[in-house]
Parts: structure tokens; sequence; C-alpha cells
């Protein structure tokens, strides 16, 4: 495949097939650095399972209409490129909500009209729009890939802390204690919320150490500035 | 036309410029309809058969629960005002409301399974119930789905609620937790669930107002080879 020039940023290494792919994992993860889909973070992540079988949907569509924008980006007239893509993400939405109806009937049920609502999350359109339509097919599946994952990850990680505060286990599995007695919020929708603002709060306090460790480290390695006594005056 | 110029902006897409034809645009978004319109026919026609299957499935087990266990259920159509065995023709087979009929061993059948769908607090809960007309007794109780608030409402489909169901006599009147002694007496009385009072009315609402609405198609309905009398019921209980 011919790797179609980029709008690259001047002074600035192409970014590797690597990068690409992790990209969306950590770096720019959709649900805590993007916050994009926020939809389904507050509604589904109720329980882990419900989470990743979210995530796993939302990356077969991100990557199969990575590919086709990709594909087609160079047919896809300007004027209705917005049009096209959409149309691409809910022909992909459709197909993944049939399949799971027929393959996974109770998870589809568990869903509900989540699945269906898959079409409006911005993630998608946006990294059409971002990447997908000046990429190659190679680096917009790996994007998609990566960026499924992410949001995967992102949408897990409420659905633990949500699931265990709110019914006591884990995918399932009972971790806590039975003299725990479960927050039915957690359960409910405001538990979205207050489950999404515990891990930000908890990233937010991870990132600030880090980068405070990492200050120190930068001090530490500097070579120490030959330092006048003040006695001595010059 | 590919000409790409060196900084990124959404203006540098590698697509067509201004001077597209109308027609290219027309026939873009053509194309593209018919390929994802014939993508998403062709899969949902292909995965029907395994969909229905397994709606059916879960429709059977509930029926056999509600009914424990008839040897086997015969489904039967509200047509014309009546019952009637045969499934009706033309537009209206598939909106026609039915109900399904279990039998014993014996052939005798036990009773009715009919399906309530009643509004609840978060969105309609759907119930399936067995029914024996000629005592106005329920048989049991099924909820087939609810999207009731998870922790406090969706009591309502766990057992310690649908079990009280078996044996009770409609119209269904429900009770407060601390008069519960009461349903030793009163053999209409069911168990609220404290906390879930919207959910717990809407339940027996359903069924009131379902048996309300079956009940004279019901006892018109005679299953064919058994006696005119009152049978129903007298199989297994």
């Amino acid at each position: 495949m011919r790797c179609h020039a980029l709008p690259d940023i001047p002074g600035r290494p192409k970014p590797t097939a690597t990068e690409d792919f992790v990209r969306g994992i950590w770096k720019e993860n959709p649900t805590f650095v993007q916050m994009l889909g926020m939809c389904p973070t507050m509604a589904i992540t109720n329980t882990v399972k419900n989470a990743v079988a979210m995530g796993v949907l939302t990356l077969i569509v991100q990557f199969g209409s990575n590919v086709f924008v990709s594909m087609f980006r160079k047919r896809i007239p300007n004027e209705v490129r917005i049009s096209t893509y959409i149309l691409i993400i809910a022909t992909f939405v459709q197909i993944v909500d049939i399949g799971a109806e027929a393959m996974m009937p109770d998870m589809h049920k568990a869903l509900g009209a989540f699945i269906p609502l898959i079409v409006a999350n911005c993630l998608l359109l946006g990294r059409q729009e971002a990447f997908a339509s000046v990429n190659t097919v190679w680096r917009s599946g790996l994007d998609g890939i990566g960026m499924g994952l992410g949001f995967t990850l992102g949408l897990s990680t409420v659905g633990t802390v949500r699931e265990i505060l709110g019914s006591g286990s884990w995918f399932g599995i009972r971790v806590m204690p039975a003299s725990f007695e479960p927050w039915a919020i957690m359960n409910m929708p405001p538990g979205g919320f207050l489950g999404f603002g515990l891990v930000l709060l908890a990233l937010a306090w991870w990132k600030d150490r880090a980068a405070r460790r990492a200050a120190v480290r930068a001090v530490m390695a500097a070579p120490v500035p030959s330092r006048v006594p003040e006695e001595v005056s010059v | 036309m590919s000409t790409v110029p060196a900084s990124g902006a959404p203006q540098a897409l590698p697509v067509k410029g201004d001077s597209v034809p109308s027609w290219q645009l027309l026939l873009t978004l053509t194309v593209a309809g018919a390929i994802a319109g014939l993508a998403v026919v062709l899969l949902y026609d292909w995965t029907r058969p395994r969909v229905e299957a397994h709606k059916a499935g879960v429709l059977r087990e509930a029926i056999e629960e509600v009914l424990h266990a008839p040897r086997r259920a015969d489904t039967l159509w509200l047509s014309d005002g009546k019952l009637s065995s045969t499934a009706p023709t033309g537009e209206n087979a598939k909106k026609a409301e039915r109900v399904y009929l279990g039998f014993d061993a014996g052939g005798l059948p036990t009773g009715y399974a009919i399906q309530v769908v009643e509004p609840g607090f978060a969105d309609p809960i759907t119930l399936l119930i067995g029914y024996d007309p000629a005592h106005r007794e329920l048989l049991g109780m099924k909820v087939l789905e609810s999207k009731e608030t998870p922790g406090i409402a969706d009591k309502v489909v766990q057992p310690v609620f649908t079990a009280q169901f078996r044996g009770r006599v409609a119209p269904i009147t429900g009770i407060k937790r601390d008069e519960s002694a009461k349903m030793a007496t009163d053999r209409s009385a069911v168990v609220m669930i404290t906390g879930a009072t919207i959910s717990s009315r809407a339940v027996l609402r359903g069924i009131n107002k379902a048996i309300a609405h079956w009940q004279p198609y019901l006892d018109a309905y005679r299953p064919a080879g058994t006696p005119p009398a009152d049978t129903l019921g007298g199989g297994k209980r």
C-alpha cells in the first residue's frame, strides 16, 4: 500500500506503527484524556462485564469504520464526507447490534439501547475526521484498535470501581466480605458520575505525583551548581 | 487533485476540491447507502432464525416454569373475540394476542400461561403468569423483562417476591410486610416490596388487568377433546 503523505508536524518524526497503536490506549485515552464517549461511560459501567462488552463492540465499530473511511478517503468528496462517515459508522453499529443479538442475546439485552447509541459516540467520528481520513488503511486500523482498547480500558476501570462498591463483586465474582453493604447508588446513573470522578481523581493524583518525582529526579541529576558561600563576597 | 499541502490542517484532506460536480456527490452517497443497506439487510436476514429461536426458547422455559413442567403447551390465538387453536391468517397473524395452554401427562389441561406487560417505574415490566381460570388461581409467576432500579426495585424479579404468587386467587391485593400474617387467611394477598411500591404495584395491576381481560375468553374456551365440564385445574396443581 502506498503510504500517503501525511500532514506531519514539521520538525517531528513520523509516528511509528507502535505509536499509532498505543496512542489511544494511554496518552490519548478516549475516556480519561479526550473525555469522549461519556454517555456509555455513565450508563453501562455498572458492571465490568457490561463495560467490557460495550468497549469491545465500540472497538469493532471503530476499527471497521476507520478501515473503510481510510480505504475510500480519496473517493469521498469533501462536501459529503460527514454524511458518508456517519453512514459507514451507522452501518457498522447496526452490524454489531444484529450480531450481538444473534450471538450473545443476554448481553444484548443488558446493554439495551446503548448499542444503537454507539453511533452517536463522538469518539468515532472524531477519529475519522482527525485520523482515518488522512492516513493509510494500515495506520487507521491500528489507530482504531488502539482507541477501542483504550475505550475498553476506560470503561472497565470505571466499571471496576462501580461494581466493587455497588455490588461487592468484580466480573460477577464476589470480592468484598459478606459484611459489606453494597452502595446501591453506584449501580444507578449517579454512580456513573461518582465512579468516573473517583477514577479521574486517582489518575490526576498519580500523574501529579509522577510529575513531581520527575522534577525531583531532574534536579538531582543536574550538575550541582558551584555555590559561592555568602560570606565570601566577590 | 492529490497535491497535499505540507502543513496539517483539516483543509489539507486528500479529497477532491471544490470542483466536484453534483452528480458525483449524489453518486457517492447513493453507492455508499446501497452498499450499507445491502450489508445490513443480508446480515439481518441471516441472523433472524437464530434470534427467533432464542426468543422462543426463553419463552418456552418461562412457560414450563409458570405451568410447572407441562407435558406440552399449545398456543391459542385470540381472533374474532374467541380463542382458537389455529393461528389467524393474514395481516393480524403476528399481532394477534395469544396465551399458552399447558397439558399434563394425561392430556388434561393444567393451566394457561399469559404474558403481562405493565409500565413500571423505569420501563414496562414484562412477566408471564400461570393461571387456572376455573379456580381463578395463579399457578406461578416469572418476570421476563424488567429495567427497574438495580439494588432496590429489581427485587420484583427475585423468587422472594415472585414465589408468593403461586396459589393466590385473583384479583390479587397487596399487603405490607408487617401484615404478612394475613397471607394465611386472605388467599388474594401478596406482600409488597418495601421501597419499591411503584414496581410492585405495577406487577399487581398488570396481573389483575390481564386476568380481567382474559377471564371471559378463557371461560368460553373448551380445549378440543375434553368434556365441557369444568375440568381445568383438575389435573396437576
